[in-house]
């Protein structure tokens, strides 16, 4: 065994038994070393075996799992072969774990304290005086401002971001020589995502602790890890230095991934990698990726490829890895641009607001009035006929709340919906005629949610068409299979149920089912969030593919600036339920942009080792909007004054339609970002 | 990474139900359960033909006669065959409580989905309303209902189906909010579906199972509630035979006569464990944890 | 924190105005009043007449329904239908019995239901768990009366071990009650040990299974400070509630067992009231009942509310 590896896993397999009675493999002959000092990333979608693989890597199997061959190492020891005490030794202590979810990782009846005392207790050969003090320095090491208060605050009175600063630090407490870190990010806002990454980067530089970097992010492996491993159905397809695996992947799924995600500095729409992976235990004798490959042969199909040195010495499990650059690895999909400043308008919002918050009966009989800030302000769009507006902004900023709102399902405390014949909209569902309703169709981010679960797939399509055209029978049938047909589903997905389809699948069905209505205008709410990149990436280039066909006006929300680059003809950035700038999405996306859409589109993680965020401004939850001024206050790095605190910014307009809302001219803010414009050099 | 099971394909609702039967009769439990409850139905169907004797006979001549030949179980008190009237004594309770589970599952089903989905003020009276009512105990309304109107069987089902309806109510609603904050629900009210189509369409379909579950909880209670009121003399009349009355009967004469109680006992015995093992053999299938539920 | 400890304070005093309310209409709308019970069925006329002029009964409900509830707030709780005691005074010796009962049961029954709970939701599916979580659902399912029966049979008429009934009076000393009170409080204890264990079981299982303890897990905290420090705070809390309808199920629902027993409970006197039909004292009784119904479940609540930090600190994030 090498001296200088920490980790070092030899040709593990496990698996679990099937229903069937068969032995199921998750992982599939894997090796993986992680030396002294350095970060290996672990990449791959759902259902992959990274996390087992981490896991299993503590020692740890979660229940049913069985280790079928192979070995464990942490330092000299196999995990797999220590006893209890020996296990709880080593775990927390020299090899410590960040979780994917914090918030829920963290146990809800101890305070941070507590937690973090008992890290140093079981770890630290402190005494116990002195774990006050080294609880703070932890707090303080992972970046938390004033750790006194956090120290008794129990876990769900942190932000996400606050939450996963406490479990670094707890596993810091140990002193580890090893960090695993499960997912790290997932779930944050990207400015939270890019100051959590930054810490890990520099807690590396400073401890020289390893690193096992597990997530389904490139744009997160990219920036701190040296070595790449991507997975594949549970096995390792490609590995190599991360730039060998990011700038010349030569395994055709890495390919595949990295022409499916969407990126800031390139317009295209990403293409999507057709089908799925197979199930565990379904790769049969060839090639696990066989059936999606763009250059596989008939030696893919009857024998298991090695892993063996390929390109640029990385290794590649495939046959073809010198044939694998004549697969594309950028996006390339042609985006439709349907938006034209002179159509005819499809929607207008007029000045809305919206309140969470329902006044008190005390407060009412006594007739105050409610002066906390409405959740949503302000908000007057105009949608033409064809476009789609993309609504980009952190969670909480109400992005969703705007589209419950226009679907009528949250009304409005002031403000209107005015359809662009000039028809106004009732704030209510209930007051709106089949007709309105008709006209605006939402889809849901989670189609497990939005989909009921006990009507199959005919009855869900069938709803719309029965109740806005009164079909029946045999023409009910038919526009229903059209409609599957039009989102690439065959009549025979008719009669299954949603849990018989994939995540991609459903997502297509509850797209069918809003098409069903021939709506003016489709509202879509994270519709992509919950879905692999690579089926994201397929939904994005449906989405696209009916907005030529139909001239369908959407609607898109996401918290993802690259999705939203990517099939917006317009962008409008919103923060804490304001607008803060709007316009074409090639003018948004560039200079000069209002301070807060700079703040976000510098955090944006590139599945690139050259593009490095840039942060501007503390990662702070805001759970509020002020009462008075520029909603962006409290973070901006812009910020003139006592102007910006007490009054509210101007919209200043730019050509093109492209406006901002802010007390910085225009001209100077784009002097001011033209200076340290860095983000899209070459595209912009 | 999940481990578990991949679902079972079901394509119709006939489909679904016979899966969960499957799904039930896999499990020890629900095999036991289910036997013992078809056992007791069956035998409550078929008992008047195969009794050996009448139920109402007498005979002064055997009173509290031994078990032997004759008498499997031997005589009561008045010397009528016990094995005669045990395997009769259960057919008026499954008949009340057979009419007055559904009856009750299905009011307080649809009031609780109704409150459910409606929510707001009026849900909140609602509630109020429920909670007053299960604050008293299930014996005080009964025996309030019964000692006025009597213990006919068409004041019986009315009143139980009435009480334990009630409960029924509080579980429905829990199930429709969890349901109704979700994502196809919010759908169906955007397209503009009808409070009632979203209730039949949306809501039924998926508060089915915790229904299900609910009812046959709610039978074997019923039950209990039933032989209890009999056992204190408030239930059937004489000579009707009733596992409650026999054993209340049987019971001053236990330290010489015991057989007296222990066929009741285990006829009675045995058709509410069948009952309770189907209930947790079906909540376990449907993925509903019966032991959350607060016992009302 | 106080704000919200006073809205549960209001609901329940409303749900318990409720309560009275319907209580009251019960027995309005039952047919006979306290001075038909009290004369008689055959009772007629002008005696009948005077009756009521006596006791008020014909003035309108509502104005009655007042008065009775405003008294009851002062704790007078009427006159017994025989016209002479107080149903306050006849009430107290039997809440003392009950209570006596309950404490018996519940000092048995909570710590047993609780260790049993975490043994088979620690040990899920190992045959220990098979074999508690198998008896459990026959002390749960089957009747009062029968186990009474069956364990009378045993105990006192075969093995002659201990008395069958209780003879003492219900105004005698606590001591006198014991042995007496035994296979009452065993039968109790039994019901109430399968309903709570079932619930920590699965609690337990529940917790074992969350994220934050996989995590504690893998944060190399020892088994047994992993159970107790991070699983059994969380684990138990749900307990709380099913503990306080217990309680409340013992000082008001055990009408069976007290009268298999002839134990002088509530139970047995709000039998014994309802046939003779005396009327007050149902009513009182009702009364009492859901009200401790009522303010157990209030104090479970604010119990919950302060042992689990998610709802003690209203300040939340999402």
């Amino acid at each position: 065994m090498n001296k200088s590896s920490i980790i070092e896993i030899r040709d593990i397999s496990i698996g679990f038994t099937g229903r069937s009675g068969h032995t199921l493999p998750v992982l599939r002959n894997i090796n993986l070393t992680v030396k002294r000092g350095e970060t290996v990333g672990l990449v791959g979608e759902s259902g992959s075996g990274k996390s087992t693989l981490a896991l299993a890597a503590m020692g740890y199997l979660k229940r049913g799992l069985r280790i079928l061959e192979g070995t464990c190492h942490f330092k000299d020891q196999n995990m797999f072969t220590l006893g209890r005490t020996e296990l709880e030794k080593i775990r927390g202590g020299k090899l410590g774990l960040v979780p994917q979810n914090s918030g829920q990782s963290l146990t809800p009846t101890l305070r941070i304290g507590q937690q973090l005392t008992e890290a140093l207790r079981l770890h630290s050969k402190l005494k116990s005086e002195q774990y006050h003090r080294r609880v703070l320095e932890l707090l303080t090491q992972v970046r938390l401002p004033d750790p006194e208060t956090v120290v008794v605050r129990f876990p769900h009175e942190l932000s996400g971001g606050q939450q996963q600063r406490v479990a670094i630090a707890m596993a810091l407490a140990g002193e580890p020589d090893a960090l695993l870190l499960d997912e790290p990010t997932t779930g944050l806002d990207v400015t939270t995502q890019a100051h959590i990454l930054e810490l890990l980067r520099d807690l590396a530089a400073d401890t020289g602790m390893a690193m096992l970097y597990v997530s389904h992010d490139l744009g997160a492996i990219a920036q701190v890890c040296d070595r790449v491993m991507v997975m594949y159905a549970g096995e390792v397809v490609l590995e190599g230095t991360t730039r060998q695996v990011l700038k010349a992947p030569s395994h055709p799924y890495a390919r595949g991934l990295l022409a499916s995600i969407p990126k800031l500095s390139d317009p295209h729409l990403p293409s999507a990698l057709k089908g799925r992976p197979p199930a565990p235990g379904g790769a049969g004798n060839g090639c696990a990726f066989v059936e999606r490959c763009g250059i596989a042969s008939e030696i893919c199909r009857s024998t298991r490829p090695s892993l063996a040195s390929g390109p640029g010495n990385a290794l590649v499990r495939c046959h073809h890895a010198n044939l694998s650059n004549r697969l594309s690895m950028t996006p390339d999909g042609k985006k439709v641009c349907n938006a034209d400043p002179n159509a005819e308008p499809a929607i207008y919002l007029d000045n809305l607001s919206i309140r969470y918050s329902k006044q008190s009966l005390i407060n009412r009989l006594c007739g105050k009035k409610d002066i906390s800030p409405a959740t949503v302000d302000n908000i007057s769009i105009t949608l033409t006929k064809g476009e789609t507006l993309g609504l980009v902004g952190e969670s909480g900023s109400g992005k969703s709340t705007i589209l419950k709102t226009v679907a009528g399902l949250l009304p409005p405390a002031n403000g209107s919906i005015v359809f662009g014949d000039g028809e106004n909209l009732p704030r209510e569902v209930e007051q709106r005629c089949p007709n309105h309703l008709r006209r605006i169709q939402l889809v849901f981010q989670n189609p497990d949610d939005s989909l009921n679960p006990r009507h199959t797939i005919a009855e869900i399509l069938e709803q719309p068409l029965k109740l806005y055209f009164s079909l029946t029978g045999q023409a009910l049938l038919e526009r229903s299979t059209e409609l599957l047909e039009l989102v690439r589903l065959g009549a025979h997905y008719l009669d299954r149920l949603p849990s018989q389809l994939s995540g991609g699948e459903k997502q297509r069905v509850a797209i069918a089912r809003a098409f069903a209505a021939e709506p003016d205008l489709i509202l879509c709410d994270e519709v992509t969030s919950a879905l692999d990149v690579s089926v994201q990436a397929a939904v994005l280039n449906l989405l696209n593919e009916l907005k030529q066909k139909q001239g369908t006006t959407y609607v898109f929300v996401s918290h993802d600036l690259a999705v939203v680059r990517a099939l917006s003809d317009r962008v409008a950035v919103l923060y804490q339920g304001r607008l803060c700038e709007i316009g074409p999405a090639a003018d948004v996306y560039s200079t000069p942009s209002h301070p807060y859409t700079e703040v976000l589109l510098n955090a944006v993680l590139e599945p690139d080792p050259d593009i490095r965020p840039k942060l501007t401004t503390d990662d702070v939850v805001e759970l509020a909007p002020p009462t008075q001024g520029c909603p962006f206050q409290r973070r901006c790095p812009r910020k003139l004054g006592k102007i910006c605190d007490t009054e509210n910014p101007p919209w200043q307009q730019k050509e093109n339609g492209h406006s901002i809302c802010c007390h910085i001219a225009i001209e100077q803010l784009e002097s001011m970002q033209f200076e340290e414009i860095n983000i899209e050099p070459a595209s912009a | 990474m999940t481990v578990s099971a991949t679902a079972i394909p079901q394509n119709s609702t006939l489909d679904h139900f016979s899966s969960i039967l499957r799904d039930v009769l896999s499990r020890p439990s629900g095999a036991v359960g289910l036997f013992l409850v078809v056992f007791h139905i069956i035998l409550a169907l078929i008992s008047p033909y195969i009794a050996p004797y009448d139920f109402k006979e007498m005979n002064s001549t055997m009173m509290l006669a031994d078990p032997g030949i004759n008498h499997w179980l031997g005589t009561d008190h008045l010397g009528r065959d016990v094995f005669s009237r045990t395997i009769q004594g259960g057919r008026e309770a499954m008949l009340v409580t057979g009419i007055a589970t559904p009856v009750a599952v299905i009011w307080g089903g649809m009031v609780g989905i109704f409150f459910g989905l409606v929510g707001g003020r009026l849900d909140e009276v609602m509630m109020r309303l429920v909670d007053a009512f299960l604050s008293l105990p299930w014996i005080l309304k009964m025996l309030l209902l019964i000692v006025t109107f009597g213990t006919s069987i068409l004041v019986l089902v009315p009143t139980l189906a009435f009480i334990y309806g009630i409960p029924v109510i509080r579980i429905a609603r829990a199930a429709t909010q969890d349901v109704v904050a979700r994502d196809f629900v919010s759908a169906a009210r955007a397209r503009g579906n009808s409070r009632a189509t979203i209730m039949r369409r949306e809501l039924l379909p998926n508060v089915l199972d915790s229904l299900m579950v609910e009812g046959a909880m709610r039978w074997s209670w019923m039950l209990l509630a039933f032989s209890s009121l009999s056992f204190l003399g408030f239930g059937v009349s004489p000579p009707t035979p009733d596992w409650g009355l026999m054993i209340s009967d049987a019971r001053g004469f236990m330290s010489f006569a015991p057989w007296g109680v222990l066929g009741p006992v285990i006829a009675l015995s045995s058709l509410i464990i069948g009952i309770n093992l189907t209930a947790d053999a079906l909540a376990k299938s449907l993925g509903i944890d019966r032991a959350q539920k607060a016992t009302v | 924190m106080l704000q919200i400890l006073f809205r549960r304070l209001f609901l329940g005093f409303v749900t318990v105005v409720v309560v009275s309310m319907i209580i009251f209409a019960g027995v309005e709308i039952l047919p006979g009043d306290a001075c038909t019970a009290f004369l008689e069925r055959e009772a007629k006329g002008l005696i009948l007449e005077s009756c009521r002029e006596d006791l008020g009964l014909n003035r309108p409900a509502v104005e009655r329904y007042f008065d009775w509830a405003w008294n009851a707030l002062q704790g007078d709780l009427g006159i017994s239908a025989n016209g002479k005691d107080s149903i306050a005074s006849l009430v107290g010796a039997r809440l003392g019995n009950s209570l006596l009962l309950a404490v018996c049961a519940l000092s048995i029954g909570v710590p047993l239901a609780i260790i049993l709970g975490i043994v088979t939701g620690l040990w899920r599916d190992k045959p220990i768990d098979l074999l508690i979580s198998t008896s459990v659902i026959f002390a749960m399912t089957i009747p009062e009366f029968v186990s009474s029966t069956v364990l009378i049979l045993v105990f006192s008429a075969w093995l002659g071990w201990l008395p069958g009934i209780v003879l003492t009076s219900a105004s005698a000393p606590i001591s006198e009650f014991f042995p007496e009170i035994i296979l009452p409080v065993v039968v109790l204890s039994m019901v109430m040990t399968a309903h709570i264990l079932r619930m920590v079981r699965s609690s337990v299982i529940e917790v074992m299974g969350s994220d934050y303890i996989q995590m504690a897990t893998l944060k190399g905290v020892p088994y047994w400070r992993m159970v107790f420090l991070h699983a059994l705070p969380n684990a138990l809390l749900p307990a709380i509630n099913i503990i306080a309808l217990t309680i409340a199920w013992l000082l008001g629902g055990v009408v069976v067992v007290e009268v298999v027993f002839n134990y002088p409970g509530l139970g047995r006197m709000m039998i014994d009231s309802i046939s003779d039909r005396d009327l007050p004292v149902v009513q009182a009784l009702a009364l009492i009942v859901a009200t401790v119904y009522v303010f157990v479940n209030l104090s479970a609540d604010m119990l919950t509310m302060i042992a689990n930090p998610r709802l003690r600190t209203l300040y939340t994030r999402k």
